[in-house]
């Protein structure tokens, strides 16, 4: 079996496809007898029209940053909100949107604290649904009719709507654009990408982890997956690290770093380290409650730690 | 299709890092303690973990005649294991596809692979309700498969995504066995206090609400996470643990039904 590669091309397709978006698409040798020749000669050529389109909807979002982790429950959902709360609060003046991309599951109306909220319809297209006056959302958890629907798509209808969600939502401007991602390096992850990569202003990627070797293991995929894909690599985010009782004080590390958590994987990987987030149970619980963390308990050494990743996320930006 | 075996048993969750691949490794392990002769297949391709949890990183897939030869996990070749992992040259490699790739490999996995006679084959999966799990239930409906356990954490936010899986089982007739609630409560080691990290009871609430058996609660236990890549199984190495306990329930539970 070949090495995994970066796809344009079908599942079904010759050994030497020159991929579908190519200027031979159809005509080189290798797609004599190819089941997709006749769709590949025929069909229009060259770049998805969608990406001119998203340019031109996001050219007053100043920076996009997309954050991703190979693995699941690691926090992705909770450290959006998490960044996006705090640069909002940090700058008033400032406009920031998040846009949950996890079309299957989508957490950031809960998170957030708005869910149940409804998608409106404007003449300029869909208005995000907002947290705060200079916060604002979209998600696909806005257009279900009940909690327990299930979005059961194939990659093609998940592509389609993250296309919707960035050429026809009124993001109106915004210094940052904050994507929450699905765990994975497939459709959603692709689509976004090849999206935002034509847009103007700065770009990145921030990922996050949990200490333990599963979990560093899908998270080098990802970095592999940013490098491929010429996304910049903000840097990585160690959440739920260590675990302090509340009755003795005791720490507990309930994900041990085995292999050296975080920190050695990006001296390895060669990415930047933003620090780590202790584990504090209340986090998890205004996650659930869709409280604000960040002012209810602004004494918690995790919003302590927050706020220095932050820092060095602007940073990076600006 | 999967002719030789018996069983067939998914592990599904709507959301990522529950434990479903932890959940899968230590119910096959468990089984084949058992005496049982038991396949795991992992259908995460973006995310393998099942590799690294039986501590089988670096084996490779070999040709034979009927097709792929799984990797076992000792001579004794009472457990067999397939997946994406194995056919990576470098453990930081990513397998970037878009859906129909990933839905031939998986076909190729549940057709290509030459499993022994196996009593049991456990599946596991990616979070999500998409192309895998859409391709592996098409693919299963031929076979008539036992079912699925769902794993979930007791936190509304990752019940939110399950109670989606509960859905798509309904909608898509997969049976299922029952929900496992994972990572409920950890005791400090130092004085014993009980702390609900991700709450507690969320599985339970949701195995009522959906009408489905509750297989049981596992707290967070560092001793069973430090398992992980061992390839060990909790009931042998730790049997008098509440996780071991749960797990050997599950396994006489599947076992006592269909035999």
């Amino acid at each position: 079996m070949s090495a995994p590669e970066v796809e344009n091309k079908p599942a079904d397709a010759p050994e030497h496809c020159p991929g579908t978006e190519s200027e031979n698409a159809g005509k080189a040798s290798a797609c004599a007898g190819c089941p997709n020749q006749q769709i590949c000669a025929t069909g229009p050529k060259g770049p998805d029209p969608s990406i001119a389109l998203v340019k031109e909807k996001l050219k007053e979002v100043r920076n996009k940053i997309l954050v991703l982790s190979g693995k699941g429950g690691v926090g992705k959902s909770t450290v959006t909100a998490l960044l996006s709360r705090a640069m909002a609060q940090l700058n008033p003046e400032r406009n920031y949107g998040v846009l949950d991309v996890d079309i299957c599951g989508p957490s950031q109306p809960r998170v957030l604290g708005v869910l149940g909220e409804q998608v409106h319809q404007s003449g300029s297209g869909w208005s995000p649904v907002y947290v705060e006056d200079n916060l604002s959302l979209m998600s696909i958890g806005f257009l279900l009719g009940s909690p327990d629907d299930a979005i059961i798509w194939r990659g093609p209808k998940k592509n389609g709507m993250i296309r919707q969600f960035l050429t026809e939502v009124d993001w109106g401007q915004l210094d940052y654009l904050v994507l929450d991602t699905p765990p994975g390096t497939s459709d959603e992850h692709l689509s976004a990408t090849t999206f935002l990569k034509e847009t103007d202003g700065n770009w990145g990627a921030v990922l996050v982890t949990t200490p333990q070797e599963v979990a560093l293991l899908d998270v080098r995929k990802e970095i592999t997956f940013c490098k491929k894909m010429g996304i910049p690599v903000v840097g990585v985010v160690e959440n739920m690290s260590v675990f302090v009782c509340p009755k003795c004080t005791t720490e507990s590390d309930i994900f041990p770093a085995k292999t050296g958590g975080a920190e050695k994987m990006c001296e390895e990987m060669e990415v930047a380290y933003l620090g780590k987030l202790p584990l504090d149970p209340r986090l998890a619980k205004c996650c659930d409650e869709g409280k604000d963390f960040i002012t209810e308990h602004s004494k918690s050494p995790t919003v302590i730690a927050l706020h220095q990743i932050v820092a060095k996320v602007q940073d990076f930006f600006d | 299709m999967l002719e030789k075996v018996k069983h067939i048993i998914l592990v599904l969750s709507g959301k990522g890092g529950v434990g479903k691949s932890t959940v899968s490794t230590q119910l096959a392990l468990t089984l084949s303690e058992s005496k049982f002769k038991v396949g795991l297949l992992d259908i995460d391709l973006c995310g393998p973990s099942v590799p690294y949890l039986l501590g089988l990183e670096g084996h490779d897939v070999h040709q034979c005649e009927e097709g792929w030869v799984p990797v076992y996990t000792n001579a004794d070749k009472n457990l067999a294991v397939m997946s994406i992992g194995f056919l990576l040259k470098n453990r930081t490699d990513a397998v970037i596809w878009r859906g129909p790739k990933k839905t031939a490999m998986i076909k190729q996995f549940l057709e290509d692979v030459a499993w022994e006679d196996l009593d049991y084959l456990i599946i596991d999966t990616p979070p999500g309700t998409s192309d895998e799990h859409i391709t592996v239930m098409e693919c299963l409906k031929a076979v008539n498969a036992d079912g699925a356990i769902i794993v979930t954490t007791p936190q509304e936010m990752a019940l939110e995504d399950v109670r989606k899986e509960v859905t798509f089982c309904k909608k898509t007739g997969i049976n299922i066995i029952g929900i496992v609630e994972n990572m409920s409560g950890f005791v400090c080691p130092n004085c014993t206090e009980c702390t609900n990290i991700f709450s507690s009871g969320g599985g339970v609430a949701l195995a009522e609400l959906a009408k489905v058996p509750h297989l049981g609660t596992l707290p967070i236990d560092p001793r069973v996470g430090a398992l992980a890549g061992s390839g060990k199984a909790c009931v042998k190495e730790l049997p008098d643990c509440t996780t071991s306990k749960i797990l050997q329930s599950i396994a006489d539970n599947i076992s006592a039904e269909k035999s």
